[in-house]
């Protein structure tokens, strides 16, 4: 026998499609917000999650990627010299102006690397090499950013801060939070475009350590020896940067609000929906009660419906989601859903539907199963 | 013939706002397997209190229940859905299908309820609809049903489940007077044949032909002796009806 609840669910149809509306509007709401804010936090720190390095030297007072300010490069080799150290590399990350063919200016973020090691530079390559920034003047630009910053082809010629670079390579998908795009090139060839900066300085040190070594002491020994300086790993400079871009700025706290709001029109719109099913159906379950069914059947019964709608909801939402996040992948919007997400949106939707009944059960345990007996 | 179903000195006293209403004033009565019993008397008598409070749905202000030889009186309202769904079955007037549910569905329901599994339930419940006469009905959603057939429906639903005692509740009111002699005639045979008690709430005297016995109330008090009806309004003797043998309907 079909269940009482699946009957109950699908015989009014209109009905159920009102409901199924809200559980996939609340759905495709807090899944497109929360992959925002999630696209967005990966985004904020996507250089130094990739950067392969172990630790970072900041300025004092440095929280964030973007904002870092001029250290000595004496402090290099006094990071090199620390025992568990095997690589040190001066990283500059530095805001600048790009002057497009046409004469009009963008505001960059230059990033500055030593082309010979694995630290800090681009990735995902459509074309060219990181060699190929060992040349002078050369930069890799995201392909993404190729119509804002002006560049029509390979090998093209521009001007930042009033010095020459030539574009050799493209990469994919390397976007950054703010709306200066990142612009790879050589350290060298940073101290001139990144502006405000001396021969003998350097933004960041990053540091490799040997392989097992323990960070948490490494770091110890690193502030003990480097004075004026902050020590990250690499994990907590990237949640340090996240928890500014997305908490300080207040960014994500608008994408997280909607989130919320996402969540909460789901509750209501479904608890709304569960609700006037149970009042169509209230003359059966005082029947059900009255034939001896105990609370718990009915609440079974109710929750059941919830189960199948949050279900239903969550595959049609999901699959209305993932078209989302595919047209948005094509513009500036990263809206990111990890699996793990996608599993808990299926949680979340079933807490959602599931607590959403709770006032339908309220309901149904004061119905008095005498009420059958009146007309 | 033994006591299927007894209540002893029950009184129900509704607490509605201010006004108190005494609906039952001291009840004794009892029901045995193989009976049928009518429970007639005007309106606001306390009929479907008494059959409430018979049923296990209602608590008794004060005074005994006894069901299957077991004394419910005592029971928390927790405990008393179970015995309801071991012992009793109810038909009410209203018929209370359920709408979402196939013929079939509606009878499967309650033998689920009572933990039948679903293959089982489903031979089970062809078998009631086939004794109520409803064989090609087991698809047809009650909106497709005529009301008697409907109340053939509740009939085997409240049957599924194989209780000693049958209470209805103007089981025929809603229905012409030839669907209500088909359910009458149902529970008649239901109460021979397999020796249950059938308690039903009537205004409708021509169902007297059915009863074994009448029971009177009035004012929330049994009437001392069977009084039929007619004799009420004419005011003439009142012939025994509890010595009725009513005979079979054709
Ligand atoms: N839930 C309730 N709250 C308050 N008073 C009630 C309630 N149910 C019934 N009563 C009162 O109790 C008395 C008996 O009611 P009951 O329904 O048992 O009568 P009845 O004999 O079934 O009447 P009818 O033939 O009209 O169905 C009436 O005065 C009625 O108004
Ligand atoms: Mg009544």
């Amino acid at each position: 026998m079909a269940s009482l609840a699946w009957r109950n669910l699908f015989h009014d149809k209109v009905r159920f499609a009102v409901t199924l509306t809200g559980v996939v509007f609340a759905i495709v709401l807090i899944v497109v917000q929360l992959g925002l804010f999630i696209g967005f936090t990966t985004t904020t720190s996507n250089v130094i999650d990739h950067s392969n390095a172990d630790l970072w030297v900041v300025s004092k007072g440095v929280q964030y990627f973007d904002a870092g300010v001029p250290v000595s490069e004496r402090k290099l080799y006094q990071v090199m010299s620390t025992p568990g150290i095997i690589k040190a590399e001066k990283y500059i990350v530095r805001f600048s102006r790009w002057k497009r063919p046409d004469g009009a200016e963008e505001n960059v973020i230059v990033i500055g690397f030593n082309p010979d090691t694995s630290m800090g530079g681009p990735w995902n390559l459509t074309v060219g090499h990181v060699k190929d920034l060992k040349a002078a003047d050369t930069v890799f630009i995201d392909e993404f950013y190729r119509e804002k910053l002006g560049v029509t082809h390979l090998g093209q010629v521009v001007e930042i801060n009033g010095y020459r670079a030539r574009i050799v390579g493209y990469t994919r998908g390397i976007r950054s939070f703010t709306t200066s795009p990142f612009i790879f090139t050589s350290f060298k060839n940073a101290l001139n475009y990144g502006r405000l900066i001396n021969e003998d300085q350097t933004i960041y040190i990053m540091a490799k350590a040997a392989a097992g070594a323990d960070l948490a002491k490494l770091k110890r020994q690193l502030s003990a020896r480097v004075t004026n300086v902050d020590i990250f790993t690499t994990a907590e400079f990237s949640r340090s940067t996240q928890f500014y871009w997305m908490l300080t700025t207040g960014a994500g706290i608008a994408v997280l609000i909607a989130a919320l709001m996402g969540l909460i029109v789901g509750v209501v719109v479904v608890a709304q929906t569960i609700y006037a099913t149970t009042m169509d159906h209230l003359r059966e379950f005082g029947t059900l009660k009255a034939m001896g069914a105990p609370n718990g059947y009915i609440y079974r019964v109710i929750i059941k419906q919830a189960i199948m709608s949050a279900i239903i909801g969550y595959a049609v939402g999901m699959a209305i989601s993932a078209v989302v996040i595919r047209i948005s992948q094509k513009g500036g919007a990263a809206i990111r859903m990890p699996w793990p997400m996608a599993v808990a949106m299926f949680g979340l939707t079933l807490a959602m539907c599931i607590g959403a009944s709770i006032v339908s059960i309220k309901k149904v345990t004061t119905i008095d199963p005498a009420m059958v007996f009146k007309g | 013939m033994t006591t299927a179903i007894a209540v002893k000195d029950v009184t129900k006293t509704y607490a509605s706002g201010a006004a108190a209403v005494q609906a039952l004033a001291g009840v004794t009565m009892a029901v045995s397997h193989g009976e049928v019993a009518l429970l007639m008397g005007p309106s606001g008598s306390g009929k479907t209190t008494l059959l409430s409070i018979m049923g296990c749905i209602l608590r008794p202000t004060s005074g005994f229940v006894q069901v299957c030889g077991r004394d419910v009186s005592g029971l928390s309202e927790a405990k008393l859905p179970a015995v309801r769904l071991q012992h009793i079955g109810f038909i009410f007037q209203g018929f209370n299908l359920f709408p979402t549910l196939t013929a079939g569905e509606n009878v499967e329901l309650s033998l689920d309820l009572k933990g039948v599994r679903a293959g089982l339930a489903k031979s089970r419940s062809r078998e009631l609809l086939d004794a109520v006469g409803l064989t090609k009905k087991y698809d047809s959603f009650p909106a497709d049903l005529s009301g008697g057939e409907k109340q053939r429906v509740a009939i085997a639903r409240a049957l599924a489940g194989d209780p000693q005692v049958i209470l209805a509740d103007e089981p025929t009111a809603a229905l012409d007077s030839h669907s209500g002699r088909t359910v009458m005639e149902i529970l008649r045979t239901l109460a021979r044949q397999r020796d249950r008690a059938v308690v039903l709430v009537t205004h409708d005297n021509r169902l007297l032909e059915f009863a074994d016995r009448i029971i009177r109330i009035e004012d929330g008090k049994i009437m001392p002796s069977p009084i039929p009806y007619e004799a009420t309004i004419s005011g003439a003797d009142a012939p025994d009806y509890s010595s009725i043998n009513p005979t079979p309907h054709g």
